[in-house]
């Protein structure tokens, strides 16, 4: 295989990962706009999502397992929300950050305790392990474009979601100005329990999808958290468009440096790109300076 | 005001003492003198989340980074005290540093005779190293405010435990182990061996009362208050005339200093040190503490990450440990986000009839 091929083989896994990042940090943005929140659990909806599926297509077909797990996990959001964060909107926002730290511990071990150890992992949607597809030379997996286009559907659905709807207007609405939202009679408790459902389900979907090539695990959902973290500050927090460009640039970062850098070092690279960039940018690539400040007081 | 009965200044620190040294003798009592080990362990992280304390509780800046501070003052220390320097023992610069006793000769376990940096000579190594990389990363990722802040230190934390795992110089995934035993003074050393436990109980009990106080002095001073107005508002702190930035950034190394301190007294008290210590895990473990303790109450976070460190060291939960750290820190931030010491002292103040006049100025939401 020729060089180029090579690296395209290599940006085309990057992307691949990227594109699951970019959902944790659409995740983690829709929570932050919504409640100022960022919200660690985010990583195990993804977890939960593959395993609910896992479960699930052992009993009825794939697309009604995936679609059922996404589902579960959107309920499992919306009741956090309405357990956890409803009840102590007036704790700080470190401490509500710091009870989603606990609640990924928790669900992590309740994964561990309700399934197993063991790594599992859905079929591949279409074909199988070995099948492949050739895109300008490079051979890969129709797995890939499953992910690439679940998740730029849902990125599209969202945006217009967002931009179109009355429901996602009002919750724009309420991530730019809570009091004057709640004036114009926007439900903003109601909101914020949407906006973890639709993470939660977001994360879900990305968790199925993402299962047959990285296999699904109940440890998985910390590593996704911090690249999803990232891949959000990268964008710049509270434009989950953006978050899509920082979550791609995280996963190519990172498949680039397990290309040219020994495997022990395979996210130093990654990570210190990522502290070049919020060092010199320090609200992200897109982020608006101004907005992050007043959210902070 | 001035007529109210307050309590004096230091007896929480006495009765800090007198419980730590009943639990040492209920011990001996009771036979479980083991248990003495995990408690020293339990104080020197304990030295962590204090500093994060000053960090986060009073600065108000969060940094998901310091089990890698920890891990900077651990592993220097170990590398310096078992890699074999005898290449330098001819060169006149090995003789020089021989001569001020930075580096001793001995034996190793084969009976060879090696050259290794004394563990005191070490130790400043080690705070040197943690000033230069805390001040390297501070500079820049104090400009960062909140959840930036936070990633900036969160990536830092993980470049640290990468390339630990990654460098064959501090022993890749297996750490290092045979750190010699630190002789401080006369016949204090810290080390790990049977015998010394207690002695070493109570060096780790005499360091943290040390720090308290140190630490209770400063925040009750210029420095504290300018610190506590930046928590408030930075912007206003600012205006005021206080130089929030570089405030900020001598928090941040004195909070990597402790860590880096905690790091090497630990290192020699349990003879080595692994890669884990510098996890993303362990990070987010501490900043979880100082919550679980009330972020700003320097005894509340000492005496919970104590406790909470000690019962899963000890092994008190079994496999259901990382739930239970879980549970217990939601349940502790959902119902006393001041910490749990904080409503207890209020009630026992209430009973003595007491007035702490430093409780007004503590009152924060």
């Amino acid at each position: 295989m020729d060089p180029g091929n090579l690296a395209l083989q290599y940006f085309l896994s990057g992307i691949t990962k990227g594109s699951i990042y970019a959902v944790v940090a659409i995740g983690f943005n829709l929570i932050y706009s919504a409640t100022g929140v960022l919200n660690f659990a985010q990583g195990e909806f993804v977890m939960l999502g593959g395993m609910v599926a896992v479960t699930l297509a052992q009993f009825v077909p794939l697309p009604v397992a995936v679609a059922g797990a996404i589902l579960a996990v959107a309920v499992v959001g919306c009741l956090l929300e309405l357990l956890f964060f409803r009840k102590l909107r007036h704790h700080s926002i470190l401490h509500l950050i710091i009870i989603t730290i606990g609640l990924s511990i928790v669900i992590q071990e309740a994964a561990l305790h309700l399934w197993d150890e063991k790594v599992r992992s859905l079929p591949y949607f279409t074909g199988n392990e070995i099948s492949s597809v050739r895109v300008f030379g490079a051979a890969i997996s129709p797995q890939v474009l499953w992910v690439l286009g679940a998740v730029g559907v849902s990125v599209a659905g969202l945006h217009v979601f967002l931009r179109y709807t009355l429901k996602g207007r009002a919750m724009r609405a309420c991530s730019s100005n809570p009091e004057a939202a709640m004036l114009a009679g926007i439900n903003i408790s109601n909101m914020r329990t949407l906006a973890f459902g639709l993470s939660a389900g977001l994360g879900a979907l990305a968790g199925c999808v993402i299962s047959p090539i990285t296999m699904t695990h109940y440890e998985m959902g910390g590593g996704l958290a911090i690249k999803g973290f990232a891949a959000a500050i990268l964008g710049g927090l509270g434009n989950p468009m953006a978050a899509v460009v920082g979550g791609l640039l995280v996963g190519v970062l990172e498949a680039a440096s397990v290309r040219y850098l020994p495997a022990a070092y395979n996210d130093v690279s990654a990570f210190a790109m990522l502290l070049l960039v919020v060092f010199v940018r320090p609200h992200g690539l897109f982020g608006a300076p101004a907005g992050a400040q007043v959210r902070e007081h | 005001m001035n007529l109210m009965r307050r309590i004096p200044p230091l007896l929480p620190f006495l009765l800090c003492a007198g419980v730590m040294v009943s639990l040492q003798q209920l011990m001996r009592a009771t036979g479980t003198q083991y248990c003495l080990t995990q408690l020293t362990m339990s104080l020197y992280y304990a030295i962590v989340v204090m500093g994060l304390c000053l960090l986060m509780g009073h600065a108000g800046q969060v940094s998901l980074g310091h089990g890698a501070f920890f891990a900077i003052g651990g592993y220097t220390s170990a590398v310096l005290t078992t890699h074999n320097f005898s290449a330098w023992g001819h060169s006149s610069l090995g003789g020089w540093l021989q001569q001020g006793r930075v580096l001793i000769a001995k034996e190793d376990v084969f009976g060879n005779a090696i050259l290794t940096v004394s563990p005191w000579a070490a130790f400043l190594a080690a705070m040197l190293l943690t000033t230069l990389v805390a001040l390297l990363i501070g500079y820049p990722a104090l400009r960062l405010r909140g959840h930036y802040l936070a990633m900036a230190t969160l990536g830092f934390g993980l470049i640290v435990s990468k390339l630990l795992v990654g460098s064959t110089l501090t022993g890749a995934a297996d750490g290092i182990n045979g750190v010699p035993p630190w002789p401080l003074a006369g016949s204090l050393t810290v080390t790990g061996k049977t015998a010394a436990r207690v002695q070493n109980y109570y060096i780790a009990c005499a360091l943290v009362l040390l720090l308290l106080l140190l630490l209770r002095n400063l925040l009750r001073s210029r420095i504290g208050r300018a610190l506590q107005a930046i928590h408030d508002r930075e912007t206003a702190a600012n205006a005021m005339g206080i130089n929030t930035a570089a405030y900020k950034l001598k928090v941040f190394l004195l909070s990597a200093w402790l860590a880096a301190l905690a790091g090497v007294f630990f290192t020699h008290f349990t003879g080595g040190i692994g890669p884990s210590e510098a996890g993303a895990f362990k990070s987010v473990r501490y900043v979880a503490l100082a919550a679980a303790g009330g972020m700003a109450n320097l005894w509340g976070v000492t005496v919970v990450s104590t406790a909470l460190n000690y019962a899963s060291l000890r092994g008190w939960f079994g496999s259901l440990d990382n739930a239970v750290f879980g549970i217990l820190l939601i349940v502790i931030i959902t119902l006393a986000p001041q910490g749990p010491l904080k409503p207890l002292g209020a009630w026992l103040r209430r009973i003595l009839g007491l007035r702490n006049l430093s409780e007004e100025r503590l009152e924060r939401s």
